[in-house]
């Protein structure tokens, strides 16, 4: 067994949980479709920091000189510009709950969160069976406000912002204009002058200065991460937990709508979205509001069997339900047509930013797609793994877990277009030995309505 | 919780020696950081391990951690069960679920591996 923490093992291997700091838009074609992947890409992405360690130390040993006022003006710049990736993990306002509850914490994109609680299957299991809840107080969030809203939101992500209703939600994309992921995110239409944009946590800075970048609209954006805590309650049993805790009717909400009102005495925005492929919903709260809404929650749900669920459960769940995670289906070098995202890309909207891409990419034809797969042979293909045909490498896993749920080994993996159809035999490289395993429909799971 | 009479390594296996048989597995530890346990891989009967060397796998939902082993030798058992019920690492690490019995190929190399109450130590202290 490795000495360091388990979650932070051998590089070569497994780290679904690793959020990647993407390099600046590679183009969409750097990865070849059919030969051997850059091995780069299979490795997970490490965070690139500074120890403060080395920047003391060498302020320390190298005292400045007199009249070197450019150096020490250059060594302060140089402070200050790696001060994001020296400063100690961020925490949410539940930080000190995870760790009450006896949480394993591990290090998520410069986020200090839960991986687990009492165990990443029976987690899974609670909020498919009954209902669990999530901090997920780590995704930024962006407003989008003005009378030109509507149009900045709408040249900045792929899907049609100007079918979206005051109180409706939709998924969507940030793109480069090479047509490859800035982030994927949430959109909700708060008002016609003001829309609210969940994002990844550890992509929220990038996105935000994305869309500062390309807003020559009359609308203001802001970087409203701090503003919020965030819970999912998710599970057949969630609304029956929340319901408890609010005048608000819940099943008045519709699936990706949402509204707002008060849960516990605090002011929440209220959708009914998800990450898990059950039903359930995302709560908005001011972040003094979080301990005890979560502690309420854990109350109203005991009758349930609710259960805190952590990221790893989270990516079990996500994984099953078929949904993309950014830094392993999707990023920079990934277009949304070859994720299988093509239904929240609109290019008959009217422009946006990265449409031009894809419509080339539509003309001459996709290279590569993401398939589902399950394992045949014995082992599980993880995260980085190579995918073969017929003994030929031909692609690489994304995302490969046990399926609790299903009882099996599945994944998401990226093939050439023409091989990624569904019933294809393929060989997942395990250590260096092929491993039989067969594309499937994805997703895997599908909540019965 | 970490029995007197086995051997313990810095990665977290422990051994068992009985006149020139070593056996292997992980600690209790080891199961607790990896959670849920789901696949194990082993090497064959008659495999030749060296100590320190890596000799298979222990997968949990999340995580492929490998396995070294604390002494040098040749495979005579492999814990055939674990294909099938992996979890039993989570419930009985030092006990039913050992994962390799080994020839002893020099029996001096324990003597470098901790004691219990030097594990129990080590442990603390790597938290």
């Amino acid at each position: 067994m490795p000495n360091e923490a388990i979650f932070r093992s051998n590089p070569n291997r497994t780290q679904s949980l690793t959020l990647s700091k993407t390099n600046p838009c590679p183009p969409l074609d750097s990865r070849a479709s059919r030969a051997a992947i850059p091995s780069r890409l299979h490795q997970p992405a490490r965070r690139f920091t500074l120890r403060p360690a080395a920047l003391c130390a060498r302020k320390r040993t190298a005292p400045l000189p007199r009249h070197r006022w450019f150096d020490t003006l250059v060594s302060v710049l140089l402070a200050w510009v790696f001060m994001p990736d020296v400063q100690p993990l961020r925490v949410t306002p539940l930080n000190s709950v995870h760790r009450a509850l006896g949480a394993k914490m591990v290090d998520f994109g410069g986020w200090d969160m839960p991986v687990q609680y009492t165990g990443i299957i029976d987690e899974h299991n609670a909020v498919r069976r009954a209902v669990g809840i999530f901090d997920v107080s780590h995704m930024g969030e962006i407003e989008i406000r003005g009378p030109e809203a509507a149009k900045l939101t709408g040249y900045v992500t792929t899907n049609a912002v100007a079918r979206l209703q005051i109180g409706q939600a939709h998924y969507s994309g940030l793109l480069y204009d090479h047509g490859g992921f800035v982030d994927d995110i949430l959109v909700h239409k708060v008002a016609e002058d003001h829309y609210f944009l969940c994002v990844n946590a550890s992509n929220q800075d990038k996105d935000f200065e994305h869309i500062r970048s390309q807003n020559r609209f009359d609308a203001t954006v802001e970087n409203a991460g701090g503003r919020y805590a965030q819970i999912a309650v998710q599970g057949p049993r969630a609304q029956a937990t929340l319901q408890k805790l609010t005048p608000v009717d819940l099943s008045a909400i519709r699936y990706y709508w949402f509204t707002h009102g008060e849960i516990s005495g605090a002011h929440a925005r209220i959708a009914r979205t998800g990450y898990t492929g059950e039903d359930g919903y995302e709560i908005y709260i001011p972040p003094a509001d979080a301990a005890r809404l979560w502690n309420d929650l854990m109350r109203a749900g005991a009758e349930f069997g609710i259960q805190p669920a952590g990221l790893g459960a989270r990516n079990t769940l996500r994984l099953e339900a078929g949904m993309a995670l950014y830094g392993h289906e999707i990023d920079a070098s990934i277009s949304p047509l070859e994720a299988g995202l093509g239904w929240i890309v609109k290019l008959d909207k009217g422009d946006f930013v990265g449409r031009g891409a894809l419509v080339k990419q539509k003309e001459s034809g996709l290279r590569r797609k993401l398939a589902g797969f399950e394992m045949r042979g014995r082992g599980i293909g993880r995260d980085g793994y190579e995918v073969l045909l017929n003994g030929v490498p031909a692609g690489w896993v994304t995302s490969g877990s046990p399926s609790p749920t299903l009882n099996k080994n599945i994944g998401l993996c990226y093939l050439p277009a023409e091989e990624a159809q569904p019933g294809k035999s393929i060989q997942i490289a395990i250590r260096n030995q092929p491993v039989d395993a067969v594309t499937v429909e994805t997703p895997f799971y599908r909540r019965a309505k | 919780m970490y029995p007197e009479n086995f051997r313990y390594t810095k990665e977290h296996e422990w051994v068992l020696v009985e006149g020139d048989t070593a056996t292997v597995g992980i600690t209790d530890h080891a199961q607790r950081e990896l959670g849920d346990i789901v696949y194990v891989d082993l090497p064959k009967v008659g495999a030749r391990l060296e100590q320190g060397a890596s000799f298979g796998s222990v997968e949990s939902v999340k995580a492929v951690s490998d396995v070294y082993s604390p002494v040098s030798g040749e495979v005579t058992g492999v814990n055939a069960a674990l294909a099938d019920t992996p979890e039993a690492l989570n419930q009985d690490p030092h006990g039913a679920a050992w994962l390799v019995k080994l020839k002893l190929a020099n029996p001096a190399e324990v003597e470098g591996l901790m004691s219990a109450a030097d594990y129990v130590v080590y442990v603390g202290a790597e938290k």
